[in-house]
């Protein structure tokens, strides 16, 4: 039996790591993938925890989840072609029109 | 041998997903994040939650992932810089929280002792599946959210095809 700690330690790492990923990069599509890293890390925190206290309602969540990333990722990547037909660059240094 | 699997999956995990934000090429970012989905569901299958591993393959690498490269190789992006100009301090800032959420971790989640067992709606059965507890439990206890996830994707779907919809704003909407 794994200790709990050991999952809540491996979420934090690659959450930190998404999160890093979101401020660092100029990159829009590796921006959205960091994003997608952080949702992961929280899933992984979700099913550990089902499984420490036998409660299937964590798994539940990450369905959830699930469902929210797939919209995320239809919405983000239809703003990415948009923002990309108007710039010709997915480079978000160069998106600062609400900027002032 | 349970501990051998997981600290191969961790291990995978964590050096994928540093992959996914170092890498230069966003193609290989994304194949690196793919890798890290493979190897969530298998942590997910140590932890007896078979039914998420398949989702976990089938939503996320078998369609999420694909609708990135598909986004990536259509927008046909030349290498750029990286990084933001403020990369040294956010790289301070990042390794400083880093170390504080690992020592917070270490420090308190080793002293304490196990937490209580609540038991309450959706008590896993150990007689029936994986599959049917989480099937009984989503349409009974969590009924509303789970419609109000159809509206999201709905939403979604709609948002999606009115963005990237061609001459927004020169037609009528």
């Amino acid at each position: 039996m794994i200790p709990l700690s050991y999952y809540v330690i491996l979420s934090a790492i690659v959450f930190v790591t998404g999160l890093v990923g979101v401020l660092i990069r100029r990159n829009i599509i590796i921006i959205l993938l960091s994003v997608e890293l952080m949702l992961n890390a929280t899933n992984i925190n979700f099913v550990a925890f089902s499984q420490y206290f036998q409660n299937v309602a964590g798994q539940v969540f990450v369905f959830f989840t699930l469902t929210v990333a797939a919209a995320e990722v239809a919405v983000g990547l239809a703003i990415i072609i948009a923002l990309y037909r108007s710039k010709s660059s997915i480079n978000v240094d160069e998106f600062q029109l609400l900027k002032w | 041998m349970a501990l051998a699997f997981f600290f191969y999956f961790s291990g995978v995990i964590v050096l994928t997903s540093v992959l996914v934000v170092a890498l230069r090429n966003p193609i290989y970012s994304a194949i690196s994040l793919l890798i890290m989905f493979f190897h969530v569901a298998g942590l997910y299958v140590t932890l007896h939650a078979e039914f998420l591993a398949a989702v976990q393959i089938i939503v996320y690498a078998g369609a999420i992932l694909v609708l990135y490269l598909f986004v990536v190789m259509l927008l046909n992006v030349k290498r750029e810089e990286r990084y933001h100009a403020q990369f040294p301090l956010a790289a301070l800032l990042g390794v400083t929280i880093l170390t504080e959420v690992l020592m917070l971790a270490i420090l308190r989640g080793f002293s304490s002792e196990p937490l209580p067992t609540p038991g309450g709606a959706g008590q896993a059965d150990q007689a029936t599946g994986n599959t049917e507890t989480i099937g009984e439990v989503l349409y009974s206890t969590y009924l509303f959210p789970f419609e109000v996830a159809s509206l999201i994707l709905l939403v979604a779907m709609i948002g999606a095809i009115v963005l990237a919809k061609k001459n927004l704003g020169e037609h009528e909407l």
